[in-house]
């Protein structure tokens, strides 16, 4: 908690510095279009989970991979500390079923990529440099960092991200994804319009 | 090949047949070379590895690796998110209900943890705006060669292990707060599952209908 608190108190104060040097991003901003009808892709999702659900009996998720991820690379480079920490000694880290899952969206993106030729290569993306400006590779280091830090510790106070929370958990009515992924959104909107907007 | 097998048979075995000491039952806790390396069959895990691919697939095609398109639904300018996300709960509400009544499937969900819940799932919005890609969309987007996100990665790394420390010192005693079992919407409001989801699909519907009614 302590640590989160330091992340969280770092990011705030972060804020208003960045929003001071930023430029203002065009509104209404012109977004691109996704390949294929988001109803569609949404529906062979929600069948997704359906097929994962009965044919393996594990949901879909994808924010434990990398706790797992992280405890494998401890278990190679640092084992008897690993073994030390009560969260890992709970849940062993090893190669299951949500970091393979993980790894194969990562395939299965760059095909879908490849051959709608979509693929990126940037490391600053449109939005970030009409807001940032495109010498701003320090920044988004430190935000995609301080970031992926923050979800993935509240990701696992949570039990869950946008994908076994939100998906998952939403479809079977669990409450504490219900409550978990509105929570996901309220962070992330107050924050995002904060960073982008203000 | 079986090796992980082997080893989580080996220790339900010391476990069982032998009410030693709890040394002997804390030293496979404790000795990371006890632990196995697989936690399943590699046959599973060849299966979830398909079905990542798929999953990727599709959050790619659904515009859902982009960087403006997951920032745009937290500036509530671009819907794509919440048009996939609503969709899959739907097709999947229909699915769950019909599949465990015929037995097919079961309950997998989370215990509800108000703590947990709340707070760290404000957390993770914080981060998610920061890094505008979240955990299953931060694998599509370096699948997609958004090289920002390789170094979401990292920072998902960091902080996962981040909160295996804070488990060393207490930390995880917030999650832990208002915790009520595992609970679904239905069971709260005191209503059978079918009769739920017979209102909660057209709610769900209506709101879709709304956003292309509203322009987006």
């Amino acid at each position: 908690m302590k640590v989160s608190a330091l992340i969280s108190a770092v990011a705030v104060a972060l804020l208003p510095a960045v929003v001071q040097a930023a430029n203002e991003v065009p509104a209404p901003y012109p977004y691109p279009e996704p390949a294929w009808s988001p109803y569609l892709v949404g529906g062979l999702i929600g069948a997704l989970v359906l097929f994962t659900l009965s044919l393996a009996s594990k949901k879909v998720g994808a924010s434990s991979a990398y706790s797992d991820g992280a405890g494998l690379i401890g278990r190679v480079v640092a084992p008897r500390h690993i073994a030390s920490l009560p969260y890992y000694r709970e849940s062993k880290p090893m190669i299951g079923w949500t970091l393979v899952f993980v790894i194969g969206a990562i395939v299965g993106s760059c095909v879908a990529a490849w051959t709608g030729g979509e693929l990126n290569g940037a490391y600053l993306q449109d939005l970030w440099v009409a807001r940032f400006g495109a010498d701003s590779f320090v920044l988004r280091t430190v935000f995609a960092l301080s970031g992926g830090a923050l979800m993935a510790f509240g990701a696992r106070m949570a039990g869950g991200c946008t994908s076994g929370h939100g998906i998952s958990g939403t479809l079977q009515l669990a409450v504490s994804s219900w409550i978990s992924v509105i929570c996901f959104f309220v962070g992330g909107i107050a924050v995002a319009l904060m960073l982008y907007r203000l | 090949m079986n090796t992980a097998s082997t080893l989580h048979s080996l220790e339900s075995q010391t476990g069982k047949s032998q009410p030693a000491g709890p040394e002997q039952d804390d030293s496979t806790r404790t000795d990371p070379r006890q632990w196995g390396w697989l936690e399943t069959s590699p046959g599973k895990l060849a299966a979830g590895l398909l079905f990542g691919v798929v999953f990727g697939f599709l959050l790619q095609k659904g515009g859902v690796a982009k960087f403006d398109i997951l920032l745009g639904v937290l500036l509530l300018e671009n819907f794509v998110v919440v048009k996939i996300m609503l969709t899959a709960i739907i097709v999947g509400m229909i699915g769950t209900y019909f599949l465990r009544k015929t037995g097919r499937i079961e309950l997998k969900i989370n215990e509800t943890k108000l703590g947990g819940n709340l707070i760290g799932g404000l957390i993770f919005g914080a981060g998610f705006a920061l890094l505008a890609y979240c955990p299953g969309t931060n694998a599509a987007a370096v699948g997609q060669g958004n090289l920002d996100a390789i170094t979401g990665v990292a920072g998902l790394l960091l902080g996962s292990y981040l909160f295996a420390l804070s488990s060393k010192f207490g930390g995880s005693s917030v999650s832990e707060w208002g915790n009520y079992g595992k609970l679904t919407l239905h069971e709260v409001l005191g209503v059978r599952q079918g009769v739920f989801i017979a209102i909660a699909i057209p709610l769900l519907i209506a709101i879709l209908v709304g956003l292309e009614y509203a322009g987006f």
